[in-house]
């Protein structure tokens, strides 16, 4: 056994004790070139697609330049599996054989994560494998540009699934069905005894319309990977795969994406909080792992005063000590498993904390001149929670099908607030045409707030 | 709990899928470049310099584009840090600095120069443009004699031996003879094989181009830019077909001059046409520096058209006697659109004629840049049917 072997067995009985509860973890020490792949792909084999080449390039550059270090990864499931960078020292390891620990807890007990699980399975990791698989024997079969035409729509709407739906879905009934007859109350009956009131005519049989078919979509749907691998006319098998491919993939991301500052932030508690109670380090490994802890929780970059990002495992990490302090543990789990960053953020970010963390709303002015707005705590807050809203991506949905097969999308401007960027929404529009087969249509608003159709034909 | 540790040679070690899909998008930006190319190539600045084969292109990455809000008036979002209400976190840049800043890391917007062989451009022109290879004069071109080598002989000087083959001729005899005998004796005479020199006639494949320019008053900075132009793409065609190419500059206005390349597109001149000049120049050149036996010569010729009326009948001789000596002779008249010029003028009438008579002349109009590709099309499809 090696010592980390030894340390991880010895931390996870620590965490055993202090009540957390996980799938198994598959720990496994990997390379920097895999990290980084991960780091770009989201999964450690998922489907090729060159707008990863440039995320790719882009990643070796910030890691070039040292602006991002990665020491794990680890995804959920049952097992769970965590990859640890293989040139992470001993203490680091320790370190972050705790955290990934305290991602496991998290991950089990959250209600949204606990959803996409009972819905996907635990085997998220295999299933991506076998998609690129899949995609692979598509390339083969169709040629590369027809692939990637199709991954240009689906990995472009990628975000635009409905995260409160289900995973798997039925199409939309035939018909609308029959609506049960409202039972009569007392007035409409007594109403009805009265005289002179006749009873409705029966409708003459000829006349009877029949079951009315469904309108598709019945009401706007969100759900546009969804939709599309549903009723895109003429789309080949292989195409719906793919689409659907991506949809589970991204429905995968979402608890991660949505819990993020509060799962970064049970980690990064946990393990402080097993490595002070790791009595079995050795004092020079304990210290190494600590400096290591505050690398990676604090605010600022070294040197700074001032950071226009917060850092989610400083925020989360903060948060997560004072529920603690305040409440008790038994408190802070139950908020785990029931918030996701809204209501985390929302519910426990105070003004006490706010302004003892420094916290304040910016404004980025002409000339990409950046001002400190205000403090103010709702500001504050929803500057935070900003970029999480559905998803991180505008509210689109697919409204009607033309009689000619166009596809009619919109914009919910009301409630993003402005119209879409038009130029990449065309381009949108133009990906979706080529797997739509017919064309597509989205309507928003321009910058002086009229309505405006797009149109890819 | 067990801790795994990649075995010898784990699965993601057998290939980068990072790497894979970095080709893949810098393929979509070749294919991207190579589409516009045209474009792109007619509006840069780019002209020979021997030696420098090859352009640099910057681009950007391709965006792989997603739904996104428009730019909001003023963006905002959360920091953390000491500082009060309007405290200045980030001074505004200068105007003048927004280039520069640009390109920087700033917005996180890498750059990286995609680098093209002309070579590999000019390839993708002729199967973009569809033009046939060039070939070398037949009959003119068969007098250069010279030893190559053919075939194999048993007998022959020491230093033309061939051991390779030699070996082989041993080994295929020691291979049927009968086996038991002990003397095997290694190599013996019958399998020498010696390299055969014959004399041969090989086609020539040197080819001397003349260009010249009209640099009297009526040209002006326009007209030489796409006269510079079409001569940049003319060259590389030529220079696809032949191993060695040898150009020449040569400009005139009443008189001609030869000159180097970077001096050509300079030269300039208040005189008035007289394109005899020019054409007595280069006759002199073929006659004594480029012999066309063993030459194919191509002279390329831009004006625009306005000859002295006096040269009409001595421009008509020489160009006619040099037309006789050249592969090809292209003359392309640069200026105003074509459709608005009352008549021919003087030279175009010239070559036409000439080229009405059989002989190896394109003519072809140059008004912008599109003409360009018109022209080269032009050129080099005429010239491939001449033969």
């Amino acid at each position: 056994m090696t010592e980390l072997e030894e340390y991880a067995e010895r931390i996870e009985g620590l965490a055993k004790r202090q009540g957390l509860d996980y799938y198994p973890v598959d720990f496994e020490l990997a390379p920097q070139s895999l990290m980084t792949e991960i780091a770009v792909y989201g999964l450690p084999i998922r489907m090729p697609h060159w707008s990863f080449g440039v995320r790719y390039i882009h990643q070796l550059v910030r890691q070039s330049m040292g602006h991002s270090k990665i020491f794990e990864v680890m995804f959920p499931g049952d097992p769970c599996r965590a990859f640890l960078m293989d040139t992470n020292s001993l203490a680091e390891n320790a370190l972050v054989t705790a955290h990934v620990i305290g991602h496991a807890d998290f991950s089990k007990n959250n209600q949204l994560f606990a959803r996409f699980h009972d819905m996907a399975g635990g085997n998220i990791v295999e299933h991506a494998a076998a998609h690129a698989h899949r995609i692979q024997q598509a390339i083969d079969a169709a040629g590369v540009e027809r692939v990637e035409g199709v991954l240009d729509a689906a990995l472009a709407l990628e975000s635009h699934v409905d995260v409160n739906g289900e995973l798997h879905r039925t199409r939309y009934p035939e018909f609308i069905p029959d609506k049960p007859k409202p039972r009569a109350n007392e007035f409409q009956q007594r109403y009805a005894q009265l005289p002179g009131v006749s009873e409705p005519e029966a409708v003459p049989l000829g006349l009877q319309v029949g079951p009315q078919r469904t309108r598709i979509p019945p009401h706007p749907e969100y759900d546009m990977l969804w939709f599309i691998a549903n009723y895109a006319p003429e789309l080949e098998q292989w195409e719906r795969d793919i689409f659907l491919a991506v949809r589970a993939e991204s429905l995968y991301f979402y608890p991660v994406f949505a819990c993020q500052i509060m799962n970064e932030g049970w980690a990064s508690y946990w393990h402080a909080r097993l490595l002070r109670e790791a009595e079995f380090l050795p004092q020079h490994t304990y210290l190494a792992a600590i400096k290591a802890h505050s690398d990676v929780v604090r605010p600022f970059a070294s040197g700074e005063q001032t950071a226009l990002a917060i850092n989610p495992y400083h925020l989360g990490f903060t948060l997560w000590e004072r529920i603690v302090d305040k409440h008790g543990l038994a408190r802070a789990r139950q908020v785990m498993k029931e918030e996701d960053d809204f209501g985390f953020i929302r519910n426990y970010l105070d003004r006490e904390l706010a302004e003892k963390l420094d916290l304040f709303v910016y404004e980025v002015r002409e000339g990409d001149e950046i001002r400190v707005a205000n403090r103010d705590l709702e500001a504050v807050r929803e500057a935070i929670l900003a970029p999480k809203f559905n998803f991180g991506a505008p509210r689109v949905a697919a409204v009607e099908i033309k009689p000619d097969g166009g596809l009619v999308l919109a914009h919910e401007h009301s409630s993003d607030g402005r119209g879409l960027d038009t130029g990449r929404a065309k381009k949108v529009l133009e990906y979706t045409r080529r797997v739509w087969r017919r064309p597509v249509r989205l309507h928003t608003v321009n910058d002086r707030g009229e309505n405006v159709e797009l149109t890819a034909s | 709990m067990s801790i795994r540790i990649a075995a010898e040679t784990p699965w993601y070690e057998l290939f980068s899928r990072g790497a894979r899909d970095w080709l893949r998008h810098n393929q979509k930006v070749r294919s991207a470049v190579k589409e516009s190319l045209p474009d792109l190539l007619a509006g840069s600045d780019l002209i020979t310099r021997p030696g420098n084969r090859t352009v640099a292109v910057p681009v950007k990455f391709l965006e792989h584009a997603r739904f996104r809000l428009a730019e909001a008036q003023t963006q905002q979002g959360a920091g953390q840090g000491k500082g009060q209400p309007g405290d200045v976190l980030q001074p505004a840049r200068d105007q003048g600095d927004q280039q520069g800043r640009a390109g920087g890391t700033g917005n996180g917007e890498i750059r990286f120069v995609v680098e093209l062989k002309i070579d590999e451009i000019v390839d993708w022109l002729w199967e973009e443009l569809k033009l046939p290879e060039l070939k070398p004069k037949r009959a003119a071109t068969m007098d250069e004699p010279d030893y190559i080598r053919e075939g194999w002989d048993k007998r022959g000087a020491r230093s033309r031996l061939d051991r390779r083959r030699t070996m082989k001729e041993a080994v295929k005899r020691r291979s049927v003879q009968e086996r038991g005998t002990d003397d095997v004796v290694a190599i013996v005479n019958e399998d020498l094989r010696f390299r055969q020199l014959v004399r041969r006639a090989t086609p020539a494949t040197n080819a001397a181009v003349i260009f010249a320019l009209d640099v009297s008053g009526s040209m002006d900075e326009a007209q030489r830019r796409l006269a510079k132009q079409f001569f940049f793409f003319a060259l590389q065609g030529i220079r696809r077909q032949y191993t060695k190419v040898e150009t020449v500059f040569l400009a005139h206005a009443a008189e001609a001059w030869e000159f180097d390349e970077s001096q050509f597109f300079q030269a300039s001149s208040s005189g008035g046409t007289v394109t005899s000049s020019v054409a007595r120049l280069a006759l002199e050149l073929l006659q004594n520096r480029f012999d066309t036996s063993r030459y194919n010569a191509y002279f390329f010729y831009a004006s625009d058209g306005e000859n002295a009326a006096e040269d009409r009948e001595e421009s008509r001789r020489v160009l006619d006697e040099l037309t006789e000596l050249v592969n090809y002779a292209g003359y392309v008249e640069t200026g105003g659109v074509a459709t608005f010029r009352p008549r021919e003028t003087q030279l175009a009438e010239t070559f036409n004629e000439f080229k009405a008579r059989g002989a190896p002349v394109g003519v072809s109009h140059l008004g912008n840049q599109e003409d360009i590709w018109r022209a080269i099309r032009e050129f080099f499809t005429e010239q491939a049917r001449s033969e």
